[in-house]
């Protein structure tokens, strides 16, 4: 899959919309190539995530307005739309990560398997480890080698694998891509690696501690298009296992990854979700005129 | 403003060595290496040293920091991410104010509150663990120690240890905080794995600000202390002194030569906390410039 787009849409692999503005018909053909191509999960998925009526509030600046969307599991989900519509932001309600923020507020439910992560009483530790994140720079522990960095999630969360360490080290940078560069050199600290390998590494990391689900906020915004590429792969193989939800500003990016993609937008207030469906028909067939307007790249 | 601290910093090293130059002289290496301090009495031999006094003063700021650095930190880390924000800022002006007050304060605080309380400590740790040479009690005295003197410096090292540890602590970059709670961190976990080893080099440097202000200081060992010239590790046991308290102790009644010495060992707590202040500076820089 990856050879065919990659001569189709080489200077397309970067982040920055300005430089290039794609058209309808290169975007929804990727998204169709895509589509063929996937193979349906076949991991022991659950139900999948499913938000409902969310909102959320930074002090009294409403962020966003009644947002419900469904995951299912073993699909990769991308969120699009320009800065500031409130994706990145509904992204981290899905895993409790939006209350750090001071001042952040949040309504709605978030229901993993059926039950809200947000019920009383909920061990939020233990719903971070379900639902994994991936962020938009790579933050290995500098402090910790490779390999203590792929472990990190077992040590922090005080939970043992299964499997033993060596084997699941493997495992895990194996299914990030990452193995075969590091495996002769696990012992060696973080910092030392590419930011590309940096960001596979903190996708090994967060695979170490058996997510169900996957978040992932612009994992490749700060990567050269190379790396884009090796992350994009690394996202199809594990949607095989996973429920994968991606935030992107690259449509390029939507249409060769995801199976489902979600349009937000903001028109000064608070940010909303306008459209979502299948990917190849939200590139080549829209409802919403403005999720038009903006996969033709006529603003954003 | 740097360059005429510069000035006055060299001044006044001058001024001691030179003034002391004769004790340096007279003496020679014994007067950092040799324990008694005998100033001649009518023709008699001066024989001046310094070695207790040096070793006092290491101990004693040892206690304060073995006791006051651990405080700091976990109150450096309360108020970092324990506090709730309505109280935060409050309380961390409040700390950043303690640490540019003169420390004999607290000090005046840890006379009157503490001593009694350390008393009681002494007591037990000599109960428990009275074993260990260290503890060791040789008269059951516990009102005036090494270890009281090291628990009053403690209380008035803490508020700069804490600012300068807090100040560290609240640079720890925030994608490693979050990478740490994405993977299903407590807090404490989180601490553990990104907070501590990223502020380690900074808390180091904050305890080495501490232990300047520690082994400069007079009054509070002054009074909890009888300076004697003996070295003494039983930290419980009541006698000691550093040099700070030592040079107050007896300057008032200092013949000639005997003041010579005094100036000198004035000079040699200078370098000390010249080395100190050096070394901190030295690990706060870097850490800042690595960011590790």
């Amino acid at each position: 899959m990856m050879s065919t787009v990659n001569s189709n849409n080489e200077e397309n692999n970067g982040e920055d919309m300005s430089i290039t503005t794609p058209s309808t018909s290169s975007l929804s053909s990727v998204a169709a190539n895509h589509a063929s191509q996937r193979q349906p999960g076949n991991a022991p998925l659950g139900s999948g995530l499913e938000a409902r009526g969310i909102h959320a509030w930074f002090g009294k600046h409403h962020a966003l307005e009644n947002v419900s969307l469904d995951f299912a599991a073993g699909t990769v989900t991308a969120l699009i739309g320009p800065s500031g519509c409130g994706k990145s932001t509904f992204i981290r309600t899905l895993n409790r990560m939006h209350e750090f923020i001071p001042s952040a507020a949040m309504a709605g439910e978030v229901l993993l398997d059926g039950k809200d992560i947000y019920e009383a009483g909920t061990d939020v530790t233990k719903i971070r480890l379900q639902i994994g994140m991936v962020f938009q720079k790579p933050n290995p522990f500098p402090s910790m080698t490779i390999g203590q960095n792929v472990l990190s999630g077992l040590k922090l969360a005080q939970i043992k694998s299964p499997k033993n360490n060596d084997d699941l080290l493997e495992e895990c940078l194996t299914r990030a891509g990452l193995w075969t560069e590091v495996k002769d050199r696990l012992d060696a600290h973080a910092g030392g690696l590419s930011g590309g390998q940096q960001q596979r590494l903190c996708i090994a990391r967060s695979l170490a501690v058996n997510p169900k689900v996957l978040l992932m906020d612009e994992p490749c915004s700060a990567l050269d298009p190379g790396s884009t590429l090796r992350i994009e792969d690394t996202i199809g193989q594990l949607a095989q296992t996973m429920t994968i939800i991606i935030v992107t500003h690259n449509m390029q990016q939507a249409a060769r990854v995801s199976d489902y993609t979600a349009f937000f937008l903001s028109d000064g207030g608070p940010g909303q979700m306008i459209e979502v469906g299948p990917t190849n028909e939200m590139f080549s067939r829209p409802k919403d005129q403005r999720t038009e307007n903006y996969v033709s790249g006529r603003f954003g | 403003m740097s360059m005429s601290s510069l000035l006055i910093l060299t001044l006044i090293g001058l001024f001691l060595s030179v003034r002391g130059f004769q004790a340096f002289q007279t003496q020679g290496l014994g007067f950092i290496t040799k324990v008694d301090w005998t100033a001649g009495v009518d023709g008699g031999k001066d024989s001046f040293g310094l070695g207790a006094m040096i070793i006092g003063t290491l101990v004693i700021s040892a206690i304060a920091l073995v006791i006051g650095v651990p405080l700091s930190v976990l109150t450096a880390l309360f108020l970092t991410f324990y506090a709730p924000e309505r109280i935060k800022k409050a309380l961390v002006t409040l700390v950043d104010l303690m640490a540019s007050f003169p420390s004999i304060l607290f000090g005046l605080w840890g006379f009157i509150v503490l001593m009694p309380m350390a008393e009681y400590w002494a007591k037990l740790i000599h109960k428990y663990v009275g074993w260990i040479p260290l503890f060791k009690m040789p008269s059951p005295a516990y009102t005036r120690s090494p270890f009281i003197a090291g628990v009053v410096l403690a209380i008035m090292i803490i508020p700069i240890v804490t600012s300068v540890s807090r100040e560290i602590f609240g640079q720890t970059p925030l994608d490693r905080i979050q990478a740490a709670y994405a993977l299903g961190a407590t807090r404490w976990a989180m601490i553990k794995a990104v907070v501590l080893p990223f502020g380690a080099s900074g808390v180091v440097g904050g305890a080495m600000l501490g232990l300047g202000r520690a082994l400069g200081e007079t009054v509070a060992v002054y009074s909890v202390l009888n300076i004697v010239f003996k070295v003494n590790f039983q930290v419980l046991y009541g006698f000691g002194g550093n040099i700070a308290s030592m040079i107050v102790g007896k300057w008032g009644e200092a013949s000639l030569s005997e003041s010579k010495a005094l100036l000198a060992a004035g000079f040699v707590l200078f370098v000390m906390t010249l080395l100190v202040n050096l070394l901190a500076n030295f690990i706060v820089r870097r850490t800042v410039k690595t960011g590790k």
